[in-house]
């Protein structure tokens, strides 16, 4: 059965939703002129650039991460596909100021090629980049290739530290520095329950049975550890826990920041009860908590499921943390 | 007498003929992508396509190397995702050995297919075997370059013959890179959507030499 959705033509989703994300930002972003890419309206002299972006479709990932001390721009490409590498470049020139631009998005091979190709046109123009890609799904690869895994919701705590440290130091290296660290900090699982479907067509990005869920499975539908039969909340938050903790692993003592993302059409309900089980795994294991992110904040249009992140902190993480923050779709008082 | 090569402006019909080919290709790329991938391989690549042959259309033919940069460009641009990353640097990379070259020949062709191939594999790390197009543009390059001496439309038709028998062959394989590795063996059977898109580039160039205007055949 084809979903039902509130749009227009179906090829114009993205152009038309980054229309509509441009008011709802009330004039501190705009959009590039003929390329699907929004910078920041006002940029301080001499900033470090921050570029983060990915296929559209994940709303409110990557480009309502854009603000004070979050993301500078978005590069955003067609549903669930990399941006190309023109509307990268077309970014990174407008966000440019000498300092050259760092690129921060999700490890997937269509964005790494995109973002590379990039990169090398960006450099032929004398323009500096470096690039962090964001790796936190443990379902994805073993921990020995990390560099395989892919980037989920995690992404927002990445965006988050990158975002404060891009706007506090003064070199395209240091703020590569912090993110990397930041990146290499966050693990994430999630699940699925019900898939999420293409605006072009309608049809669903992949088939579970009714009373079928998968453990581990991606954004875009790729298989995770274990399809199984619906399990209480409780038992399904054990089983993902254990792989997440023992992944980093995180360790008694450790203080982490949690979130808890909806999918898309996950309710808050169910994703309050979820936390309830985290919270008591976690004071189990003594680890403790310093902030908790709960609600929709990496997408896959109406997928019902959820994800776990935990970023591990330190001083420094902290701080960067703490700055206050707001975008779209993330705001830190 | 069979063709030995294509002028510069033959090889703008060239190019031509395989925009139209790739845009009537759309619903047979996306089928065989829907079976493990996200669907979208036709619709991407037809884009692609569209957008190279406005631009062959309306840029003057001037050399081959920019005949090929141009049709890299426009896929780079237009297609979006990995298959446009790829399938524009093979195009684009492809085109570097085509600098000063009057006419397209088998030469020329093995040329491009090989270079494209270490630019392909360059960006992307897929090797032989990781059911990608790499499985049909590998055995095309490797033909190519057994075939230099001959005339270019003796030639054509066993490249896109050696890429055809690769995308067969990408049939059997577990993919290991890009989306679809996410599926494992569930892609078994299948063939490699970016596979078949290679094939059906060369056989479209095959059939505008031959003077042919019959459609490619899925493999």
């Amino acid at each position: 059965m084809k979903a039902k959705k509130i749009i227009n033509d179906p090829r114009n989703v993205v152009t038309e939703l980054l229309e509509g994300l441009v008011w709802a930002y009330h004039g501190r972003v705009r959009k590039l002129e003929g390329v699907n890419a929004l910078v920041k309206t006002e940029l301080p002299p001499g900033k470090v650039g921050l570029l983060i972006g990915g296929g559209s479709g994940h709303e409110p990932l990557f480009h309502g991460f854009i603000g004070e001390n979050m993301a500078d721009g978005a590069a955003c490409g067609n549903i669930f596909a990399a941006p190309t590498p023109d509307v990268i470049l077309a970014a990174t020139r407008a966000l440019d100021q000498g300092k050259g631009v760092l690129y921060l998005y999700g490890n997937y091979a269509g964005d790494n090629m995109n973002f590379d190709i990039a990169a090398e046109m960006a450099a032929e123009e004398g323009i500096a980049t470096r690039t962090v890609r964001i790796w936190d799904d443990v379902a994805s690869a073993p921990p020995e290739r990390v560099d395989e895994r892919r980037g989920i919701a995690g992404d927002l705590f990445v965006i988050k530290v990158a975002g404060a440290a891009a706007a506090t130091l003064d070199s395209l290296d240091e703020v590569y520095r912090v993110t990397a660290k930041a990146r290499d900090r966050v693990r994430s699982m999630g699940v699925a329950v019900s898939a999420g479907s293409l605006p072009e067509t309608g049809e669903p990005t992949f088939t579970l049975g009714p009373d079928e869920i998968e453990i581990g499975m991606g954004l875009h539908g790729e298989a995770g550890v274990s399809r199984e039969k619906l399990l209480p909340a409780d038992a399904l938050v054990d089983k993902m826990m254990q792989r997440i903790l023992a992944d980093l692993p995180f360790r008694r003592g450790d203080e982490v920041c949690l979130l808890i993302n909806d999918l898309g059409a996950t309710t808050m309900m169910e994703l309050l009860i979820v936390n309830r089980r985290v919270r008591q795994i976690l004071e189990r294991e003594g680890i403790a908590v310093h902030d908790t992110i709960i609600g929709s904040f990496c997408t896959s249009q109406e997928m019902a499921g959820f994800s776990i992140s935990l970023m591990q902190l330190d001083e420094e993480l902290k701080r960067y943390y703490d700055m206050p923050a707001r975008s779209f779709g993330y705001t830190r008082a | 007498m069979a063709k030995t090569h294509l002028t510069i402006v033959e090889t703008v019909q060239m190019l031509l003929h395989v925009c139209h080919g790739m845009q009537a290709s759309k619903d047979l790329l996306s089928e065989a992508d829907r079976a493990i991938g996200d669907g979208d391989h036709g619709v991407g690549m037809a884009r692609g396509f569209e957008v190279a042959q406005q631009r062959l259309e309306s840029q003057p033919a001037t050399t081959l190397e920019e005949l090929f940069k141009t049709v890299g460009m426009a896929l780079l641009t237009s297609v979006g995702g990995a298959a446009g990353a790829v399938f524009g640097t093979l195009f684009r990379g492809g085109a570097r050995g085509l600098a000063g070259r009057e006419h397209f020949d088998a030469a020329a062709l093995a040329s491009w297919l090989n270079d494209g191939l270490k630019a392909v594999q360059e960006r992307g790390k897929a090797q032989v075997g990781d059911k990608t197009m790499v499985d049909a543009l590998q055995p095309a390059a490797a033909r190519a370059q057994e075939l230099v001496s001959l005339p270019l439309e003796e030639a054509l038709p066993q490249v896109a013959e050696a890429a055809r028998q690769g995308v067969e062959r990408t049939k059997d394989m577990v993919a290991t890179v890009g989306k679809a590795k996410t599926l494992g063996e569930r892609a078994l059977g299948h063939p490699d959507p970016g596979a078949l898109s290679t094939y059906l580039i060369l056989q479209y160039m095959a059939e505008y030499v031959a003077g042919r205007s019959d459609t490619a055949t899925p493999p």
